[in-house]
């Protein structure tokens, strides 16, 4: 099946700052979770996506179309969600509604009004008193009313409670449930990606740390605690992170089953979250630069 | 059909799944021709990912408990008598077998376990 979005070898090069070769696929009816610290360079990807900033190198399609050269066509299959997402703060949700409707081929009055409801929005009330919480949940209602083949959203859970961040992700399950719309969403909470993730790419320093299945990560990947004694005997395993600790080690492996044969008895694994697969792999990251 | 997931579990989510949907199976609270969910109401129902709803009705699927039929949906398979009596046998060998490992590690005797399982037996 066609992948809603491909990004193969995505190059940006700024002063201080290379997105170097990013390449990623998201098929239809998925969740793709995009993370990473502060500075990783994900905002940038994304805005690369929307052609919002020019690419240096690589190419980006959605629906197999090219990004730039069939620029419109791409935009009226995203929805787009991003902090401050350019609403007018004096208008009504009503009248932001009227003007951003009208560049969608596709709008659909009727699920507009469905996500609201859904949402539990008032549609007089006035952007600038909406909370944060409402704003996002206002720019998901316009992302969704017109069709959208890809949800595309950056950063949407920062600065949620967790609350609404759990509304949002139930709101995300409905979205491919029937299995033609994708989602792919930034995040540095990847606690939020833990649930429903189907894919989970990790990019650090602008390159690309790991692309796979979520399911299959977590199966594979172990955090391993240990004595010196076990970290010599692991001397042939890559060891992501490496933190010694006055009596011991811990680190994460790509591979528990072979770390576990290669230390020998008392090794002790443990299931990595996604947070602990960001922290070692930032830690090893910084290791290898010192 | 009730199906309860544990983070906290070693087990893995997909395993989890199959393994209570299996269960239900075995036991006769889902019958031969039911309809399963999609994999994709039941990974929303969940809030698990699709892939791992997936994985878990292929494992499924590929042990003869469901049929999945494409565009229609997941039924539960006709259980042949022989082979479902089989599986509990199997599903009573495995959980037996952790025990006696335990107990011959320990060096306990075979006739101290076997008056044991009789208890355990006779305690409800």
């Amino acid at each position: 099946m066609q992948d809603v979005l491909k990004v193969e070898g995505l190059t940006k090069q700024y002063e201080d700052f290379m997105l170097d070769g990013i390449s990623f696929s998201l098929p239809p009816g998925y969740i793709m979770g995009f993370i990473g610290a502060n500075g990783a360079g994900k905002t940038t990807t994304i805005k690369l996506i929307m052609n919002l900033i020019k690419k240096d190198a690589g190419t980006i399609e959605v629906m197999g179309m090219d990004n730039i050269r069939e620029e419109r066509s791409v935009k009226d299959k995203i929805g787009f969600v991003y902090d401050n997402a350019g609403f007018y703060e004096e208008l009504s949700m009503e009248q932001m509604k009227n003007i951003i409707s009208r560049y969608y081929t596709r709008w659909d009055e009727t699920a507009y009004k469905r996500y609201l409801k859904r949402l539990g929005l008032k549609k007089n009330k006035k952007i600038g008193d909406l909370s944060k919480g409402m704003r996002m949940k206002y720019a998901l209602a316009m992302a969704l009313s017109h069709h959208a083949e890809l949800l595309l959203m950056d950063e949407p859970t920062s600065g949620l409670d967790p609350v609404i961040r759990a509304e949002l992700l139930g709101v995300l399950q409905e979205v491919i449930e029937e299995g033609d719309c994708s989602v792919f969403f930034s995040t540095h909470i990847t606690s939020d990606l833990d649930k429903v993730a189907d894919y989970v790419v990790m990019i650090h320093d602008g390159e690309m740390i790991f692309n796979d299945a979520k399911d299959r990560l977590l199966e594979h990947y172990r955090l391993v605690k240990g004595t010196q004694g076990h970290l010599s005997n692991l001397g042939g395993q890559r060891l992501i992170g490496t933190d010694r600790l006055p009596h011991g080690f811990s680190a994460l492996v790509a591979d528990g089953r072979a770390a576990a044969k290669a230390a020998g008895e008392g090794l002790v694994l443990e299931r990595p979250t996604l947070e602990d697969m960001m922290l070692y792999h930032v830690r090893d990251a910084a290791g290898r630069l010192v | 059909m009730d199906i309860i997931i544990s983070n906290a579990s070693d087990q893995p989510i997909y395993e989890q799944i199959a393994r209570q949907i299996q269960s239900q199976i075995v036991r006769g609270d889902l019958e031969e021709g039911a309809l399963l969910p999609s994999i994709r109401r039941l990974a929303k129902d969940l809030q698990v990912s699709v892939i791992t709803t997936s994985r878990a009705y292929e494992e499924l699927a590929r042990d003869g408990f469901i049929n999945m039929v494409a565009g229609k949906g997941c039924y539960v398979a006709a259980q042949n008598e022989a082979l479902l009596q089989e599986r509990r046998l199997k599903m009573v060998e495995d959980s037996l077998a952790k025990g006696v490992e335990t107990a011959r590690n320990m060096g306990m005797p075979l006739d101290e376990l076997i008056t044991l399982v009789e208890v355990l037996y006779r305690e409800e």
